[in-house]
């Protein structure tokens, strides 16, 4: 019976104590990118060459994702706006979804799959194949040569994807509200200026997408640089660093929102 | 990939950004808070504001003037004092005028200045002498429904003579 019981415990208390290691673990891992930043700032060719990998190579996925998802707001927000003949209003609904919302948050998750993922397999491997090891034999601290310049990188493109994100939206909103169902292009873009304020909703939108990018990144590099250096632990990492970066992306989202646009 | 490769690249992508932002900046928002340095508070005070809100538009003539910075209450006289952000290039005499409209027949309510003719102009932190409230729809309601009923009254006693 007493057996039972303490099994019973030791099953609920174990995943959960592993849990909070984990995340003091990633606190320290992130104090520690942190303290070693200066030299991939300073080496700022590090950075670079992983500013190319995060986010150059994201740009194509971002810019149709963009103008796609700007297309199907428009359509979507005319069927209901037409109702109330409030279809001139269809820039200010296309323009403050994206920029509030979709830009961050719809980039950050594809900035998560497509870059994050990358840098979670790609660290891991060089753990599973001891190159992080070899590093610090020779004295190089993989901190500040492999993990601090791909976080940066991580946090530099995201903000700049997320803008691509919302300005390809809005043209793709354009493209539907003005060029397919024929709104007159004037008050489209006089009504959206009119009601998106730049402090408010684009800076706004700005901040919220660097959050997502210290997020992401540290979490793409944390789950790589804690995989078990096998095969099968660098594909679990790579699918953790995916699952937890839109559960981390939605949670903050909220958060921020709540910070941000609460009533006014 | 070549160095110099990466960092035309990394440089596109730099630009594209900026471009992006300044799109977004430009074109798509508008800054509808007023600088400091660029503006000047007026009070008026409102028995009842209705449904103002603040960052509601001041507009004279049509055009926007100021934002609303602040609402309260006095708790003396029981009145809402409407703080308001004015833009220094428009000035305004003394007895110049403040009410609470409507843009529409349910769209958002502003502040609409009726200039006057005083030379003395409005300073910094000075307060309307004339307002007038906003109309509450059901205060009119009652009142047309009252006035209807006292009509209807005496319709029927000079019906009775």
């Amino acid at each position: 019976m007493v057996n039972v019981l303490v099994n019973l415990f030791s099953r609920i208390g174990a995943p959960l104590t592993r849990g909070i290691v984990k995340l003091g673990f990633a606190c320290r891992f992130f104090i520690a990118i942190l303290r070693h930043s200066p030299v991939s700032l300073v080496r700022f060719r590090l950075t670079m060459r992983e500013i190319w990998f995060a986010g150059v190579l994201s740009v194509l996925i971002i810019v149709v994702s963009g103008l796609f998802v700007g297309m199907v707001l428009a359509l979507q927000g005319y069927e209901t706006l037409v109702r109330f003949g409030a279809s001139s209003s269809l820039g200010v609904l296309v323009a403050l979804s994206l920029v509030r919302e979709l830009g961050p948050v719809v980039g950050a998750l594809l900035f998560a799959s497509r870059a994050g993922s990358a840098i979670t397999a790609e660290i891991g491997l060089m753990k599973a194949t001891e190159q992080l090891a070899a590093m610090e034999m020779m004295a190089v601290n993989p901190v500040a040569r492999v993990v601090a310049p791909r976080f940066w990188g991580g946090v530099i493109s995201m903000p700049l994807l997320a803008a691509m994100f919302s300005a390809m939206g809005i043209f793709g909103g354009y493209l539907i509200g003005v060029q397919l169902l024929g709104l007159d292009e004037g008050s489209f873009w006089s009504q959206m200026q009119a009601a998106v304020d730049f402090r408010l909703d684009v800076m706004n939108g700005v901040i919220k997408s660097a959050f997502f990018g210290v997020a992401v990144s540290l979490i793409a590099v944390f789950e790589g640089y804690d995989a078990p250096p096998t095969a099968e632990g660098v594909s679990g990492a790579t699918t953790r660093t995916v699952v937890t970066s839109a559960l981390v992306i939605l949670a903050l989202d909220f958060v921020l929102t709540a910070f941000m646009f609460r009533g006014v | 990939m070549k160095r110099g490769m990466i960092d035309f690249w990394v440089g596109l992508f730099a630009v594209a950004g900026a471009a992006a932002l300044l799109f977004l900046a430009l074109k798509v928002s508008s800054q509808s808070t007023l600088a400091v340095n660029q503006s000047y508070e007026l009070v008026a005070n409102f028995d009842n504001i209705g449904g103002l809100k603040v960052r509601a538009p001041i507009k004279s003539a049509g055009v926007v003037v100021g934002r609303v910075n602040a609402i309260e209450l006095d708790p003396q006289r029981y009145v809402a004092r409407v703080h308001m952000a004015m833009d220094a290039r428009y000035q305004y005499s003394r007895d110049s005028s403040a009410e609470i409209l409507t843009s529409g027949l349910l769209g958002e309510q502003y502040i609409g200045i009726t200039p006057g003719a005083d030379d003395k102009m409005l300073k910094s932190g000075d307060t309307f002498k004339i307002t007038s409230s906003a109309i509450v729809l059901e205060q009119l309601i009652s009142r047309f429904l009252f006035s209807k009923a006292e009509g209807g009254n005496k319709d029927s006693t000079e019906a009775g003579k």
